[in-house]
């Protein structure tokens, strides 16, 4: 496809390079708290990834030969793709149960997404061993179709796909290629569709991971249903994630939000946490379902016990609560505190199954060295500063162009007629 | 599309001819549902501890030379040089020894755990890992029960070290597994698991007063390749006894059974919720596409 020549020619005839240079280099202050921070500590993440590659997973981790698995696995993929999910659930509200409140949301969610899934997913390369293979199972010479982590791989990358099919309008508009922009909107619903269904196999599909780990995991954490009470949660914590950012980047990017979007961010929040307070139910219902079942009770009394309650009441339970009391009294500030307690409820039940409940009978206890946490906090900063740059030049959580509402009105039947076909 | 009833019955038909037909004309793997798995036979109560196996075993397999038995305390587990290892119990009928290696798992979990099939099983039995093919993740270690697949941490190009039965070095030129060759006390028997089974069984008849009257392997994770007998219970000679007598694969089988049915049905779905509530007029639609 002649794509290039589209934008090109699209762009008030300027060339294409020179628009893209101008746009690379950063814009605005330098020495911001953040970048203060995040500038030492992604230099000397870079540095430890470095030592990595030449000496071996081991110099900077302390995985052994009882723990294959520790932090960039449990947190960095398993709890960042949880926290990704809010893209599938937004775009089902808005593309699928048309509910147009919540338009105003979608670009900055997939966006968020899209970037989640780069960078987590991303991250599991430095966990690879031998990462020169990671193409095997995708060319297609080796495929281990019995393998559950065959299925998560791929979902991995179509999900990405359709992730950037749905958010490519926005880039289309920033180079702006109006033909392009044209042809990738009328793709928008079926990437969704695909989106939403490969999300609920592949959240699913990370706790079942797991199910061959029977003895390996602690009984309380184990069961056949993993993979449902990770979909479950996942629906809660993305939403969780979809409102914590949002107060973040309203008031971050204060400038670049509508007045007639702040305004309706109060009722989407609203709206949110109405949707959570009934995710979390049925999770929790699960939950008790799945204990209940299990016939766990005299572990209840163990340490182990003790975790599982704090993590079933302080960070399941009352989370809910207090979501369900805020949107009754329609109080902001709980529904943020609500969606912060339920985004460190779903750290410690990924945790748990992934570190903490995994081989908790060892005589030694993995702990993460700090040198994994920096490597992981460098994966988290770059992907913030990914987002900053494209929220500052792409219209995100801006309107669109001027001329995007033009063509709208003039194309919409047909616009319309693209998405009924697709 | 206009199809009508009777076309529809003809392709149907059609379809369904092909299908049959289609089966049996295919050439049928030969010998696939006669394959029977070697594997080899440990007895615990004719091993004398001497750790010969271990030796052979780093020089069949280039491993560095385990260290000398005075030096040993506690017991050990296999890791990344030692394929196998051979520790001490005390046990209620005094010390017994133990080899520790692959069990050779009939349906091995690492190998369906495996994304790349790089861990594989061979027809002749035996669990291998190919390297050209592994790409590191390690899921492998997450799943085997017996914990076996061993990582090398301290490599930037890292292999997984595990028994591979002596597979490729010397099954397959017609020779034995190393450790076997070289057993001086016979505790090491190589052999079709039929012929294992049989032979264990004679031995434990023969002698009821030696052994405890079971066959490790025999069931366990679904049954492996390496059996083991014993004077004592399993677990006091540092068997795993919680092992599930299912196959490991067999707990994922019905999460991936529901893959393709999500697949097909979920799709359908959403795009017919999103026709019944889209909006039967579009003047009324916001334009923020």
């Amino acid at each position: 496809m002649n794509s290039g020549h589209i934008i090109s020619a699209d762009n008030d005839g300027k060339p294409i390079w020179k628009f893209l240079l101008r746009e690379i280099k950063p814009k605005g202050k330098w020495l911001t708290p953040f970048n203060i921070i995040s500038i030492p500590i992604i230099l000397l993440g870079i540095l430890l990834i470095a030592i990595r590659f030449w000496k071996g997973i081991g110099a900077i981790t302390n995985l052994s030969q009882e723990i294959p698995w520790g932090l960039w696995i449990g947190f960095d993929v398993v709890t960042g793709v949880a926290f990704a999910g809010g893209a599938y659930v937004i775009t089902f509200m808005v593309y699928i149960l048309n509910m147009k409140k919540y338009h105003s949301i979608i670009r900055v969610t997939v966006l968020n997404g899209f970037l989640a899934y780069l960078f987590y997913a991303g991250a599991l390369l430095l966990d690879l061993g031998r990462p020169w293979n990671v193409i095997n199972p995708i060319i297609g010479n080796n495929f281990g179709v019995s393998s559950v982590l065959f299925l998560v791989a791929w979902h991995f990358l179509l999900y990405m796909i359709a992730q950037l099919i749905e958010f490519s309008p926005a880039i289309a508009e920033w180079l702006g290629a109006r033909r392009a922009r044209k042809i990738l909107s009328g793709m928008t619903l079926a990437a969704v569709i695909f989106g939403i269904t490969l999300s609920m196999l592949h959240q699913s599909g990370l706790g079942a991971l797991y199910l061959m780990a029977k003895e390996k995991i602690h009984p309380l954490w184990y069961s056949e249903f993993i993979p449902i009470l990770f979909f479950v949660s996942s629906i809660f914590a993305g939403l969780s994630m979809v409102i914590f950012e949002g107060s973040i980047s309203h008031k971050v990017f204060s400038d670049q939000i509508s007045d007639k979007n702040h305004k309706a961010q109060q009722g989407i929040i609203h709206g949110l946490a109405k949707i959570c307070t009934g995710a979390m139910f049925a999770y929790f219902f699960l939950q008790v379902l799945v204990f209940v079942h299990g016939k766990h009770w005299d572990l209840l009394n163990t340490p182990m016990g003790h975790w599982y309650l704090v993590e079933m009441i302080g960070f399941v339970l009352i989370p809910m609560g207090l979501y369900f009391y805020s949107y009754r009294t329609n109080s902001v500030f709980l529904i943020r505190l609500a969606s912060i307690l339920t985004m460190v409820g779903v750290v410690l039940n990924r945790l748990n199954v992934t570190i903490i409940g995994f081989k908790w009978d060892m005589p030694i206890r993995y702990v993460p060295s700090w040198m994994e946490f920096v490597v992981t906090l460098t994966v988290l900063f770059t992907e913030i500063w990914i987002f900053r740059w494209v929220i500052n030049r792409m219209p995100v959580l801006r309107e669109s162009h001027k001329w995007i509402h033009e063509e709208n009105k003039t194309t919409k039947t047909s616009l319309k007629q693209d998405h009924l076909r697709a | 599309m206009d199809l009508h009833r009777r076309d529809f019955f003809k392709v149907l038909g059609a379809t369904g001819i092909t299908l049959a037909v289609g089966k049996d004309l295919q050439a049928a793997p030969k010998g696939k549902s006669e394959v029977e798995f070697h594997g080899v036979l440990y007895d615990a109560a004719r091993c004398k501890g001497c750790r010969g196996c271990e030796y052979d075993c780093a020089d069949a397999n280039n491993l560095p030379v385990p260290i000398p038995t005075k030096d040993i305390k506690g017991l050990r587990k296999p890791d990344d040089k030692h394929r196998t290892v051979v520790n001490e119990y005390k046990t209620s009928k005094g010390i017994v020894y133990a080899k520790m290696q692959c069990m050779h798992c009939n349906e091995p979990a690492c190998g369906a755990a495996c994304l790349t099939q790089a861990m594989t099983k061979t027809q002749e039995g035996a669990v291998i890992w190919r390297g050209d093919k592994c790409m590191g993740c390690r899921y492998c270690m997450v799943s085997c029960p017996f914990d076996i697949p061993k990582f090398e941490y301290h490599s930037p190009n890292p292999k997984i070290e595990k028994c591979t039965m002596c597979f490729e070095t010397r099954v397959q030129k017609g020779e034995l597994p190393a450790c076997v060759e070289n057993c001086p006390n016979e505790a090491l028997m190589f052999g079709t698991r039929r012929e294992l089974i049989t032979e264990a069984r004679r031995r434990i008849y023969e002698k009821p007063d030696l052994y405890y009257n079971q066959i490790y392997g025999e069931h366990e994770a679904g049954g492996t390749c390496w059996l083991y007998l014993s004077p004592v219970p399993f677990k006091e000679i540092g068997l795993n006894t919680s092992i599930q007598t299912a196959s490991y694969p067999a707990l994922t089988k019905g999460f991936l059974y529901t893959v393709p049915s999500v697949f097909v049905l979920v799709p359908a779905l959403l795009l017919g919720i999103q026709q019944a509530t889209k909006k039967d007029n579009p003047e009324n639609e916001s334009n923020d596409e």
